[in-house]
């Protein structure tokens, strides 16, 4: 008989543990937080992930009480004689229960059907800066056709205004997913997929590939920067014009820059303003401006850098950046060199 | 129905032989259904065993952000086979151990329509398992998820031959559920009792002929699936190689096709047994039978119109994630009218507080949160966030776990005496519930808030700073109270089979329905006087109307045995047929000619030996008959 006490306490204390947490609301804003939304598609994600938890609430209020109060007040009892009445069923109750809930699910349906038009819209470039994304084994590549601009790895967008991200994949099926911009939209080989963010404030949002992608799916992290437009496009200015061959005097870098073709690295990778011009790994113009490296994984200073080009296998399993056994100097160069990349 | 009973078979001389063959050989030969039935629930719990510990590794990988406990690449194999094993090799089967004991008992039979094929489903299953298994062995365990989404599954990106193993282990398995479900189609439509009406079926009876048409319909896409990628992997087709024209939607639409009535394959019969357990204990009918049939229908029918719900994401656009979205919150209104029914099933009633029904409980409170993190779900642009991330998760794991597995618990608390003739105890039984339940909570309540704190699933690690440690933390303790209730239950089983176990009588709930009606555990031939069944839940119709015995089909016409009954023959065809296809796959998967010739042979040499055979069956005396009381 202690169990339907123990019963009674611990649905209200999960209710209660539920309701704590939603309204609390501390805990929830968070770097990659649904219920933290920066701009439009998440926010009204958010209010609809809210509205539908509280009308689930109050259908499992009802439930839940139901349920508590038929164990409790129904429970065999010693000393019962004979047999409860055997009821085997009521068509107008029937009823009831499968009209009411048709009648919340239809609610829910409305909006279902609005939000998904809204965000199944295609913007124009007239409308939205287009951003071509294609997903690789195991990083981003984001290129920007209006402009001509190709960068790895971080999204810069423009606050305020619609961006289109055009998605596809190099490889195996990918999904971009930066929860505090809204929700995700898979990358598929052989396919293209639209899909539309906005920011409403400038900042550093994170977010990650959402579809199992193989051994380095974790680490394939994706960081987009919200710039105010001037700032934006002061970028697009600088991406364009690149900073990449560093002066002789500063010997190291200059050592570093040589060794970036003499070691293989420049087979793989693009570095604007050079003659580098590989297309397998992810472009590194202006690589100095970046603020994590390796997919977003590490950040991007001299001595991570020296880490991920003397063994990438180590630092981020399952990378395709294979370990070319540098030597420790030209490692150091080169490293040296990436960061004089503006 | 009395014509095909008459004893056909006194024309051929027909061996007396014994049953008992010694242990090991009557597993390997039994064409009992009960046997069988065993026999599925023994094995499926070792793979639900293996699956634990996997899932249990998993939750101390992630235990802390940046954690190296396993290495990308082992977490990645382990995920993927815990995924594959518990659905595939641990709670399908699981059912099917349920189905094969009761159906025949509750229907008044005494087999399945085809007890050799139903012996072939269970080897099938077996050998594909084992072979599934095999492979962490043999150059490791299959690593792309259970949907083994392509191209990351394709020779390309995945050149081992752990996705191999997973093809054609699974293609053995799935063809011994096919199987499987035809047989309980035939069974259930034609060896009913005399008066066993369709509409006097037991509710689990139904369960199982809507989850064997689930079967029957939603086995052959995953079947085609694995071949096709069989032959893109094996043979150099490019059915799905993207950069040859092939198309990796193929594969997520015909999976998912497959996948979602699959998770019906996987609750559908658990509602039979809550259905079966809580009239019983409440003392009452169950509340609204026509309308829970119908609800069983309707589920399995708007099972086969919610596939791409698992693919919102992939970008099909707004008419479909619409479409698709309200089908999907359609299947809670069928559902609901079974939560309802169940809570007034007990309604009035006088509800016996034992573990069995704590397990229905439990079932009912998260099967609840599960349907209503399901609802949320099918709210397309809200699940745009939600899709693959671990509020996903933590939905299934409440309907498979939640739901499923603790239905499945009831009914084993349940039907654990008609199984071995031992009643489980119940004071570890409570220990074992109550562990489980608040374990289970524990361990999958924060993945809803992981979810929405923006958790992919399938990482191998997470970083620290995203508020995921705390949350993640809190599930990996849970594990540990989870695995204690596991434990709680091992040592009941082997309490309860010792000699210290409680001797069960042969009704010791006060039962509604045919099996309590027989010994526990009941005779080989079922039922000594096929019964004739007057009124649904017929046993307790009897106790209240008639003299508290089932009468026998004798009087209406039916043949009655006399000191003997005609049971099919032991044979070892089935499982010879089974490994052969086993041994091909090896040779398959490893290029190995000869091994395919040696594999198929036996495969389809026990195969004709057993068309051109005659079964001439076999006589079994009838036993004096253990007391069987009413009021336990």
């Amino acid at each position: 008989m202690l169990s339907k006490y123990w019963r009674h306490w611990g649905l209200r204390g999960f209710a209660g543990i539920g309701l704590g947490l939603v309204l609390s609301g501390c805990g929830w804003n968070t770097t990659q937080s649904t219920l933290n939304p920066a701009g439009p598609v998440a926010k009204i994600q958010a209010s609809m992930i809210t509205s539908s938890f509280w009308i689930m609430m109050i259908v499992s209020a009802v439930t839940f009480t139901a349920l508590v109060v038929a164990v409790i007040r129904f429970r065999a009892r010693p000393g019962q004689n004979g047999l409860p009445p055997q009821i085997e069923g009521n068509n107008r109750i029937e009823l009831l229960w499968t009209v009411t809930p048709a009648i919340i699910l239809a609610l829910m349906m409305i909006g279902t059907i609005n939000q998904s038009f809204a965000f199944g819209k295609i913007y124009p470039a007239t409308q939205a800066l287009q951003v071509d994304v294609t997903g690789h084994q195991f990083w981003w590549q984001f290129q920007y056709p209006a402009s001509n601009v190709t960068t790895a790895n971080e999204l810069h967008i423009p606050v305020g205004q619609k961006i289109e991200l055009i998605l596809t994949s190099a490889d195996v099926m990918h999904s971009f997913w930066v929860p505090r911009l809204g929700g995700k939209t898979d990358l598929v080989p052989g396919r293209t997929n639209y899909m539309w963010i906005e920011a409403s404030q400038p900042g550093i949002y994170h977010g990650q590939c959402a579809e199992f992608c193989g051994t380095g799916h974790a680490d394939m992290r994706i960081t987009v920067d919200a710039e105010p437009p001037a700032r934006y496009a002061a970028w697009v200015q600088k991406m364009s014009h690149p900073i990449s061959v560093p002066p002789k005097i500063n010997t190291l870098a200059y050592a570093g820059y040589l060794d970036f073709a003499a070691v293989g690295c420049s087979a793989c990778h693009t570095i604007g303003g050079t003659k580098y011009n590989g297309a397998i790994g992810p472009n590194l113009t202006d690589l100095s401006g970046r603020l994590l490296i390796a997919a977003n994984l590490i950040p991007n200073n001299l001595k991570d850098r020296e880490a991920w080009i003397h063994n990438p296998q180590a630092v981020k399993p399952g990378t395709l950046m294979p370990n070319l056994h540098v030597p420790h100097n030209e490692v150091v160069a080169i490293a040296t060199y990436l960061g004089t990349l503006k | 129905m009395a014509e095909h009973s008459q004893p056909l078979v006194n024309r051929y001389e027909v061996p007396r032989i014994s049953t008992k063959h010694g242990h090991l050989w009557s597993w390997l030969t039994s064409v009992d259904h009960k046997q069988l039935g065993r026999m599925y629930l023994a094995a499926s719990f070792v793979f639900f065993v293996l699956g634990g510990i996997e899932a249990f590794l998993i939750r101390l990988q992630l235990a802390s952000p940046n954690n190296h406990f396993l290495s990308a690449q082992l977490y990645n194999q382990i995920f993927t086979m815990h995924g594959t094993t518990m659905i595939f090799l641990a709670i399908m089967p699981l059912t099917s151990g349920f189905m094969n004991y009761l159906v025949p008992l509750m229907i008044g039979a005494r087999d399945v329509a085809f007890p050799r094929l139903n012996a072939l489903s269970f080897w099938l299953f077996l050998f594909g398992g084992l072979l599934l298994y095999s492979s962490w062995f043999l150059g490791g365990a299959p690593n792309a998820g259970w949907w083994n989404y392509v191209p990351i599954s394709g020779i390309h990106y995945n050149p081992g031959h752990g996705i191999d193993f997973y093809d054609i282990g699974l293609q053995i398995a799935g063809l011994g559920t096919l199987i499987g479900g035809i047989n309980f189609l035939v069974t259930i439509i034609n060896l009913r009792a005399p008066g066993m009406t369709m509409m006097r079926l037991p509710l689990f009876v139904w369960s199982t002929f809507v989850t064997s048409v689930l079967i029957v319909f939603a086995l052959p896409p995953l079947s085609v699936n694995l071949f096709l990628q069989t032959f893109d992997r094996l043979f150099g087709a490019q059915f799905f190689n993207v950069p040859a024209g092939g198309n990796p939607l193929l594969w997520t639409n015909l999976f998912w096709i497959f996948g979602h009535p699959e998770v019906y394959i996987l609750i559908l019969p658990v509602f039979g047994i809550i259905s079966e357990v809580l009239p019983t204990f409440a003392r009452k009918p169950i509340f609204g039978y026509t309308a829970m049939v119908m609800a069983t229908f309707v589920i399995g029918f708007l099972a086969f119109t919610v596939w791409v719900h698992h693919m919102f994401t992939l970008g099909y656009g707004p008419v479909v994630n619409s479409i698709f979205g309200i089908t999907s919150m359609l299947i809670a209104i069928p559902t609901g009218v079974k939560i309802f029914n169940w809570i007034a099933t007990m309604w009035e009633g006088q509800l016996t507080l034992n573990t069995a029904v704590l397990w229905v409980l439990g079932f009912l409170v998260c099967f609840t949160i599960g349907g209503m993190s399901g609802v949320m779900l099918a709210v397309s642009p809200a699940d745009l966030q939600y899709n693959n991330s671990y509020f996903v998760v933590a939905h299934f794991h409440y309907v498979l776990i939640g739901g499923s597995l603790f239905g499945l618990f009831a009914g084993l608390y349940y039907w654990f005496p008609k199984f071995t003739g031992k009643v489980l105890s119940e004071r570890l039984g409570k220990w074992n519930f109550w562990l489980m339940f608040i374990g289970f909570n524990v361990t999958f309540f924060p993945f809803h808030i992981l979810g929405l704190l923006g958790m992919p699933r399938r990482i191998y690690t997470y970083a620290p700073g995203l508020g995921l440690t705390f949350w993640n933390q809190v599930s990996t303790f849970g594990v540990f109270i989870l695995t204690a209730g596991l434990l709680v239950f091992t040592v009941n089983l082997f309490y309860t089979l010792s000699h210290r176990g409680t001797v069960a009588i042969g009704d010791p709930w006060d039962g509604r329905t045919l099996e309590w009606s027989i010994a526990s555990p009941p005779p080989e031939y079922n039922f000594e006087q096929i019964p004739l069944v007057r009124a649904r839940d017929p046993l307790w119709a009897e106790k209240m109307y008639g003299d508290g015995t089932m009468l026998s089909a004798a009087e209406a016409g039916h043949h009655a045995p006399e000191g003997m009954i005609h049971l099919p023959a032991r044979t070892m065809m089935p499982a010879i047929m089974a490994f052969g296809l086993f041994v091909a796959g090896y040779g398959f998967i490893f290029h190995s000619i000869w091994l395919d010739v040696v594999g198929l042979l036996m495969t389809f040499g026990s195969l004709l030996k057993s068309m051109f055979e005659v079964d001439k069956g076999t006589y079994v005396p009838i036993e004096p008959p253990r007391g069987v009381t009413i009021d336990g």
